[in-house]
């Protein structure tokens, strides 16, 4: 009986039921997570537990054109990147919103960029931008709109925009789904009072739609540029940071520092140094965002 | 998602046919075209022998003389099937241990209430905000001190890093929806917190746990930075990770295994996606919208 009573006690059971997704997060997570902030003051090395060395690994990086080059490919990836996605996201939850036909069948198709491995579609990709069998290249050939092949992935700033466009086909349809979901929870009726006002459709969607779908627009794009941000596997799989490092983001450049360069202090140090800018991204979007709501009339939460 | 209810058209039918052509019809399909061309180009190229896929004279949309030779290299000359096998492995094992685990964690948060339990969900909702690209290289350090490196364990272990707090934090909000009632009713006739769990939420919470689970099935099917550090040997590797680092063998690309690679690789998650489509959404934009 009191075994029972004391599990049926709020405070012990929830204790209990916190153990195992506890553990891990605590083993796995929140360990690591200091640990990646430890390392990144320490010039440790793989198989060589590292000294303290301050701010030497930060100072380094700050004077390394390498670190400083990834670090402004990193901010131009994501803020292009993203607002490239919003716009063709919001445009495609607009369409999807509409009465097509195989709606059902549409809406499950176009969110299939999201649903595959990206390294996996990242391949396609590669092949899409292949500096001799290119299709696009080819089918710009025979168009007679250019007389070469292309070398997608060989200058700096033609490599740059291609994994910017692979990024955006892989987000499009995220943005777009999610804010499909925030569209659907809007009352017809408020179009339909606008319209019997006089408003036009673009009055309607700036006037109604987007000021109705703001707060989900916010979690939306705080997402996206988290993720976009923080991106590894499509420029690993792409371009591995070439051409002359124009690709090289944060993510990519610390892995080859510390996992193929062996200097795991260094990486972590440039891990580390992700995070400000995250911390700032979640919330610039999101108290930014969140406030413009709160000031066209919605609801604070 | 799939809204039967005409009501929710609104006023579509207002549009006359040659507008809707324009502003609705032609920019969908380009949206379709541009979103599905390379999977079409994937499954072009893994079918086409060798001799087209280097020609530029012949029309590369299309396939002269389809082959399944690539398919043949793949399954029996490489270690594809193995790949595949620790792929299947590491999903499936760490998807439901996680999903068991979140499920008391959820409980607990949401309807136990023990003290301190907001600000746990909290910490959980900032744990599925931390990207791997920052955790990886302090867990590669504590996946090889606890000798776990090169081997699946050291993917089962860490894929929950990311799976438990999105799959609490989702779960959370299911059991939000389900009414107190239910659960005094049962208090009174005097069953227990176990019982209540086990009998009433877990069966009401169905929906919510396939979402979940097909959710996290797929993000540990197309994880690659954790497979990729912690794993070494090609015996040990997962399907995203092996075509990208064993299918590539110095400046010859082997377009055809590559794509017909990437294409197997992507069926298994196309195909769960495809029976659990309104799950998989409502996972997704239930995460997203809190």
């Amino acid at each position: 009986m009191s075994l029972s009573r004391f599990f049926n006690n709020r405070n012990t059971l929830g204790a209990v039921f916190m153990v195992p997704a506890g553990l891990i997060l605590l083993v796995f997570l929140t360990y690591p997570l200091g640990l990646g902030t430890w390392l990144g003051f320490t010039d440790a090395k793989i198989g060589r537990a590292g000294e303290w060395v301050g701010f030497e690994n930060f100072t380094f990086l700050f004077g390394d054109s390498v670190a400083r080059l990834s670090l402004f490919n990193t901010l131009f990836y994501t803020i292009v990147a993203s607002i490239i996605k919003f716009v063709f996201g919001l445009w495609l939850a607009l369409l999807l919103n509409k009465t097509l036909p195989f709606q059902a069948f549409v809406r499950a198709v176009v969110l299939l960029p999201f649903i595959v491995p990206t390294a996996l579609s990242a391949l396609a990709f590669w092949w899409l931008y292949d500096a001799q069998f290119s299709v696009l290249s080819w089918a710009l050939v025979k168009m007679g709109l250019i007389d070469n092949y292309i070398t997608f992935l060989g200058d700096p700033w033609l490599a740059r925009g291609s994994v910017v466009a692979a990024n955006i086909w892989r987000g499009v349809p995220f943005v777009a789904i999610t804010l499909l979901a925030g569209l659907q929870t809007i009352s017809p009726s408020l179009y339909e009072a606008a319209s019997l006002d006089g408003a036009t459709e673009w009055q309607k969607f700036w006037h109604v739609t987007l000021p109705m779908l703001t707060p989900i627009i916010a979690v939306v794009m705080t997402f996206s540029v988290l993720f976009t941000f923080t991106d590894f596997q499509l420029i690993y799989v792409l371009t591995r940071g070439g051409p002359l490092n124009a690709t090289h983001l944060m993510a990519t450049l610390s892995f080859q520092r510390a996992i193929l360069g062996g200097a795991l202090g260094e990486g972590a140090a440039l891990a580390t140094a992700m995070v400000p800018f995250l911390l700032a991204a979640i919330l610039f979007s999101y108290f930014g965002l969140q406030r413009r709501a709160w000031q066209q009339g919605g609801s604070d939460k | 998602m799939s809204d039967k209810a005409p009501d929710t058209a609104g006023m579509d039918y207002l549009q006359t046919l040659p507008r809707r052509w324009v502003t609705v019809y032609i920019p969908m399909i380009v949206f379709l075209i541009l979103l599905l061309f390379p999977f079409y180009w994937m499954a072009m190229t893994a079918f086409k022998p060798n001799e087209e896929l280097v020609s530029r004279a012949a029309n590369p949309f299309w396939i002269v003389s389809p082959t399944l030779a690539h398919f043949e290299k793949l399954l029996f000359r490489t270690d594809y099937p193995q790949w595949m096998w620790n792929t299947v492995l590491v999903s499936v094992v760490s998807t439901f241990a996680s999903l068991a685990a979140s499920v008391f964690a959820a409980y607990a948060i949401e309807r136990l209430r023990f003290r301190g339990a907001k600000q746990t969900g909290l910490a959980i909702f900032l744990a599925y905000l931390v990207p791997p690209s920052i955790l990886f290289i302090p867990l590669a350090a504590i996946v090889v001190q606890l000798g776990l490196f090169d081997t699946r364990w050291a993917l089962i272990l860490t894929y929950p890093t990311f799976l438990i707090p999105f799959c609490t934090w989702l779960l959370m909000g299911y059991f939000r929806s389900i009414p107190y009632e239910l659960e005094e009713c049962a208090l009174i006739d005097g069953a227990t917190r176990w019982q209540i769990l086990v009998k009433i939420i877990l069966p009401l919470a169905v929906p919510g746990l396939i979402s979940a689970g097909i959710f996290a099935f797929t993000l540990s099917w197309n994880e690659f930075i954790y497979a990729l550090t912690f794993v070494s040997s090609s015996e040990t590797k997962t399907v995203p990770v092996g075509v990208v680092t064993e299918l590539v063998e110095g400046d010859v690309y082997h377009w055809g295994a590559l794509m017909a690679g990437a294409l197997l690789g992507s069926l298994p998650v196309a195909v769960l996606y495809s029976f659990f489509v309104e799950y998989y959404v409502s996972g997704m934009t239930g995460a997203v919208k809190e």
